[in-house]
């Protein structure tokens, strides 16, 4: 008989995890991959599952003066509605209303999204345009760490054992700034992408790029960013910014995967347009 | 595993396996057919109940995550309301697998907008397929239990 | 300042029109008309489905499956580990009756014996009171399976395969031949010759499959579930079992949307409940599929390839057809060489030409096997020719729609199969009235301005003419031979019974408004008896969009008789009220008079068909119709959208305008999913691989605006008051129409669907090179 635990507090969560053997709990927060991906499995072993969903304190969102303290609790469709987020990331908002449509976006969770690690999630570009990062709890206490370095291999993350994600946290976006998310999917609604980009560009009174801040979703085997075309971008006027050069770029930093939704070369050329869009929009 | 709920209104209490998927407990432990399974996996959205006024994917829900929730299904849904009334009228249901997720998703829909557009609507059912309809019939009689006008 | 762009996910307002013109009148009827007899228990969610059906002492059941594309199973062991007492286990060689599914040919197994054809092949079928066992059952069989050494899946690899399936791996070879082709092309002053390619489509009912089956303690065995046609299911199960016909008994379920998917396949999983059924004691045995097995085992759509030349003179007018239609039968035949037919008979569409030649094939492959949606092969073929029709449209200088006009058919024409056409010709009608409501020209003009401006997107419009003829093929009906028996009872009620299903289409509802507008009474006095093969006669299959027309004309044609009966042996008067009928058939009742009347099929007259040479008259009626696509399409990433549709069809007379309306509706959106995103895609043994609804993507309401549908009532089809049959039609026009105006957005020719961004931006980065 499986075993049901649903602590109220993360450091329950984290005192299970460290109890027991790695693997042996199955982490349910919205269960929307999680409910799927077990049912599909074959030969489903038999795991008790640590249900976060109970835990006030991952559901909070809490907006303060340096930025945005997500839970990872928290929903997309509250995410979506929520007038900050609406108001000062709103890609983010953006990002949240395409995942899936609304019976996933009620139940889903961000920090589920994260941790889920497909290549394909759709909020993972907008965070790291936004250079979000991430709050860990563990048996030592928490730690920050930057969102870009927790994707490290196709769906594994740099969560250790007894770790548990507990907030994302985002910046303001700097005074100046020109974002943009696209996400290309085979249809409007319920659709995993096929490519998901995001961009953030921090410009100064003379229209020059100060700094300039991708992410990049199903394109390759994790979600990722361009820090090469990022290094290139910086300090310049739009008139200097070389397409090809650009576009060398993304070359560089991202190598695109064929699936059965698209191909590596329509990943890659839709990247290198929308980027370059992206850039456009500068002035 | 023990769960308490109110379903339609009633209280009820479930005995199942924690990870037991709340459609099966609907369907098998308490009779409720009305809730359709098309996938399994949260795409068709046949399986549409509302839990605490939300609408989801009861495929989705384990029963571990249930204790305490307020559930409506399609058998909970009056069946004089507005909504009943436009889609037979506007001849909204063609095979029928998909009606009631899709008339659960449209009781959300109103209850966050009265008055929804057409955009509104096409939205917030997005996460209903239904094959049989191309979804004409639907908007018409969404937009009309909201109207009380029909639109032709 | 902080900018903000999302694109791709703004939605469009269409207008939300429906017009019904009546017999040129042109006035929009207005009438309220009855409702659906099934939609309350359906919107309620009270109507009993196959899985909703409650059963005591169930058992579940299961299929193992053969895992290479063809081959031999040398052995099948059971791992010693497991109870195997528990199980209820079939082979081949429980069969008691023939192993062959039957339909055109015996030469598909119910289940494998040894010699296979291709992957997901039922091999053993397992049951067991708990579903968990069954997982855990076939984890411990191990199939000792010597693969085919060359499986092919392509149809022209099938065709040059040194090992052939069949001989000549061809199923049907047809050939519809008018004029001189080959003397005409030396003539000719401009053409095209180009090749194209469809896609297999999953029907994507949204309720999967499923049959229970009981050994009832008289004997006989009975099967409830969901399908089209129970005639068929009879017909399998008695040659499967051996049992005669009156111990079997097949009961339709309320099905869950079928478009051709609910046709021949619910014969095999009817044959593997009976025969598991068989051993049970008496138990009832589920066999549900979920949606993976479903989508991976059940027959789709033929992908097609044609290789089609198109030519013209100056001035505009066809002077040849010339088309190699071939289709992937899979690996066998079953529904393939009716498909061929149709989709021949089709492909030279609704245009004059004097020089015509179609040969269609259909060809083994170790997929397995296609079979019917909705259309039926017409919307592969149609899809060809429209395409091209543009495509010499361009070459030629000329609007598509100048184009079409110039050789859309006449009354007084010769049809491609040499019919002569009467009245009954309304193709150009059909063209004009759809340039009319789309405001064809002035969109044109509008996206020419649109394309020229710095937008994001480009549009485009286009259009597809075409018609679709209902029922079964030529001689077809008159095999058939459907007969429909409607019966009344002393309270006045009146019953009619015929094999035809509701499957979400409306045949319950539009059945019973004809037989209440024949007999004059309230709907509440009529009703369709449930599709029970002990009750209820066979009136042919549930296909073909002839319900309506086929079976609609018959239950009218009985009404007339029961009403002649009720007036010459149960004094009823010419004028009655409801009571006055009821009181007659009540006086009938007492005076132990049968109150029983049957119609059965009539071919009309002049329905002449050769069904070797393809000539005379292939369809008592065809449905005529033009439709219009605008789309838009991203320029960076060359998503498109549907920005408007209009299908305008004659479809001689609407029974029930909203039903024809939800039809025509819902044709369309499957269309749209054919043009634009369903693509089955198949893995290395030859079994579509995106098995989910994650990866088959069918349109959502975030994709589906308005469409705008009008109805014409302008010719005389075979049905009641002249309705002609629209189940399919809308199928076949939306492909072609968005292709059409996609071509006309980008300037390109495009040969396949479907169109998605992928092919384009492979397409435009091709073209650019060559430049």
């Amino acid at each position: 008989m499986v075993e049901w635990v649903r602590p109220q507090r993360v450091g329950e969560a984290i005192s299970l995890l460290s109890k027991m053997p790695l693997d042996h709990y199955q982490i349910i927060s919205g269960g929307t991959d999680v409910m799927v991906t077990q049912r599909l499995s074959m030969h489903q072993k038999n795991r008790d599952w640590l249900d976060l969903s109970a835990i006030p304190d991952l559901k909070e969102i809490e907006v303060h003066d340096k930025g945005i303290r997500i839970g990872a609790g928290v929903t997309l469709s509250a995410l979506r509605r929520h007038p900050q987020v609406q108001k000062f990331w709103p890609m983010l908002a953006a990002s949240a209303a395409v995942t899936g449509a609304a019976p996933i976006q009620n139940r889903a969770t961000l920090g589920g999204n994260l941790c889920n690690a497909s290549p394909a999630a759709d909020n993972a570009p907008v965070l790291l345009a936004y250079g979000a990062s991430l709050e860990i709890a563990g048996q030592q206490g928490s730690r920050i760490m930057d969102y870009a370095a927790f994707h490290v291999a196709y769906r594994k993350t740099a969560l250790a054992a007894a770790e548990l994600l507990v907030a994302v946290h985002i910046p303001y976006p700097p005074d100046k700034s020109v974002s943009l998310y696209r996400k290309v999917g085979t249809r409007a609604a319920q659709a995993i992408a096929k490519v998901g980009v995001a961009a953030c560009f921090q410009i100064d009174a003379a229209k020059t790029i100060v700094q300039a801040r991708f992410g990049i979703a199903s394109v390759a085997a994790i979600p990722c960013s361009l820090p090469t075309v990022s290094h290139y971008l910086q300090g310049k006027k739009i008139k200097q910014i070389d397409a090809a050069i650009v576009r060398k770029g993304i070359t560089h930093d991202i190598a695109p995967v064929d699936d059965i939704r698209s191909s590596a070369e329509y990943r890659l050329e839709t990247t290198s347009r929308l980027i370059w869009d992206a850039i456009q929009h500068v002035e | 595993m023990k769960v308490s709920m109110q379903i339609n209104g009633q209280k009820m209490q479930v005995q199942a396996k924690p990870d037991s998927r709340l459609l099966d407990v609907l369907r098998d432990e308490l009779g409720l057919k009305g809730t359709k399974e098309g996938c399994g996996e949260g795409e068709c959205g046949a399986c549409a109940v509302l839990v605490n006024g939300q609408v989801l994917n009861s495929c989705l829900l384990p029963l571990g995550q249930m204790d305490n929730a307020d559930i409506v299904t399609i058998e909970g849904l009056p069946s004089d309301s507005p909504l009943v009334a436009s889609f037979h009228a506007c001849f909204a249901a063609q095979c029928g697998i998909c009606t009631p997720g899709m008339m659960m998703a449209a009781t959300a829909l109103l209850s966050e907008y009265p008055q929804p557009t057409l955009e509104e609507i096409r939205e917030g059912l997005s996460g209903n397929l239904c094959r049989c309809t191309g979804y004409g019939r639907i908007y018409e009689a969404v937009l009309q239990a909201a109207t009380g006008v029909t639109h032709g | 300042m902080c900018e903000y762009f999302v694109s791709g996910f703004d939605v469009f307002k269409v207008r939300f029109i429906m017009e019904i013109y009546k017999r040129d009148v042109g006035a929009v009827v207005d009438k309220a008309q009855p409702k659906r007899v099934d939609g309350l228990s359906k919107i309620l969610g009270t109507a009993v489905y196959v899985d909703d059906i409650e059963l005591n002492d169930v058992i579940y059941a299961t299929t193992l499956r053969t895992a290479s594309a063809g081959g031999v199973v040398e052995e099948i062991f059971f791992d010693p580990a497991l109870d195997w007492s528990e199980f209820i286990i079939v082979t081949a060689k429980d069969i008691p009756g023939l192993n062959a599914v039957k339909l055109l040919e015996n030469d598909q197994p119910v289940l494998v014996d040894r010699v296979f054809r291709h992957a997901g092949e039922a091999l053993v079928l397992l049951g067991h009171s708990e579903p968990d066992m069954l997982k855990k059952a076939l984890s411990h069989i191990r199939v000792h399976e010597v693969p085919l050494a060359h499986p092919v899946f392509d149809i022209d690899e099938a065709l040059s395969a040194e090992n052939k399936i069949i001989p000549g791996n061809v199923y049907s070879d047809y050939l519809l031949e008018k004029g001189d082709v080959d003397k005409s092309f030396d003539e000719i002053e401009c053409f095209i010759d180009a090749r194209f390619i469809t896609p297999s489509q999953e029907q994507l009912y949204i309720e999967p499959q499923g049959m229970i089956a009981i050994l009832q303690n008289d004997g006989v065995l009975r099967i409830d579930g969901s399908m089209q046609c129970p005639y068929y299911v009879l017909d399998a199960l008695e040659q499967c079992t051996g049992l005669s016909k009156d111990l079997l008994r097949v009961v339709q379920t309320t099905t869950g949307g079928a478009f051709g998917g609910k046709e021949d396949y619910p014969s095999v999983i009817a044959c593997h409940a009976a025969l598991l059924a068989i051993k049970a004691g008496g138990k009832p045995v589920k066999l549900v599929y979920e949606r993976g097995e479903d989508m991976r085992v059940t027959p789709k759509r033929h992908p097609s390839r044609t290789m089609l030349r198109l030519g013209a003179n100056r001035a505009g007018e066809l002077q040849f057809i010339d088309m190699d239609f071939a289709i992937d039968g899979g690996a066998y035949r079953t529904l393939s060489p009716v498909v061929l037919s149709r989709g021949v008979i089709h492909a030279p569409g609704p245009y004059f030409c004097k020089n015509i030649r179609v040969r269609g094939r259909a060809i083994a492959t170790n997929h397995p096997p296609f079979g019917a949606f909705r259309g039926f092969g017409a919307p592969q073929s149609i899809f060809a020719l429209e395409v091209a029709m543009d495509q010499l449209a361009a070459k030629l200088a000329m609007d598509p729609a100048e184009f079409r006009r110039k050789n859309l058919l006449r009354s007084g024409d010769v049809s491609p199969t040499g019919d002569i056409l009467q009245n009954d010709c309304f193709a150009q009608d059909a063209l004009e009235e759809a340039l009319r409501v789309s405001q064809y020209y002035e969109r044109q003009a509008e996206f020419k301005h649109w394309n020229k401006q710095n937008n994001g997107t480009v549009r485009g419009i286009g259009l597809a003419t075409f018609a679709h003829g209902a029922g079964f093929t030529g001689n077809g009906e008159l095999y058939l031979a459907s007969r429909v028996l409607l019966q009344a009872h002393g309270n006045g009620q009146v019953e009619i019974l015929c094999s035809n299903t509701e499957m979400g289409q409306g045949a319950a509802t539009t059945l019973v408004q004809i037989a209440a507008d024949a007999l004059q009474l309230p709907m509440d006095k009529i009703h369709l008896a449930q599709t029970d093969t002990t009750r209820v006669p066979n009136s042919g299959p549930t296909v073909a969009s002839r319900t309506c027309m086929v079976v609609g004309e018959l239950v009218e044609r009985a009404a007339n008789l029961l009403l002649q009966k009720l007036m010459t042996e149960g004094g009823l008067s010419k004028l009655y009220s409801v009571d006055e009928f009821a009181d007659a058939c009540l006086r009938m009742q007492e005076s132990k008079k049968d109150l029983l009347v049957s119609a059965s099929y009539q071919p009309p007259a002049q329905m002449l068909w050769d069904e070797n040479k393809f000539t005379g008259r292939a369809y008592s009626s065809f449905a005529w119709a033009a439709y219009i696509a605008e789309v838009e399409i991203d320029k960076l990433t060359y998503e498109t959208r549907i920005l408007n549709f209009t299908a305008v069809q004659e479809i001689g007379h609407a029974v029930h305008p909203q039903i024809v309306q939800g039809q025509i509706e819902g044709g369309v959106v499957q269309g749209i999913g054919y043009a634009l995103y369903e693509n089955v895609l198949w893995n290395d043994v030859g079994v579509m691989a995106n098995d989910r609804l994650t990866n088959y993507i069918i349109p959502t309401t975030a994709d589906i605006g308005p469409i705008q549908v009008v109805l014409m009532e302008k010719g005389l089809g075979a049905g009641p008051k002249g309705a002609k049959g629209v189940g399919e039609l809308p199928m076949d026009g939306p492909a072609p129409a968005i292709v059409n105006a996609i071509q006309q957005a980008l300037k390109m020719n495009i040969d396949q669907i479907p169109v998605m961004p992928e092919l384009l931006m492979k397409l435009a980065c091709s073209e650019r090179v060559s430049q």
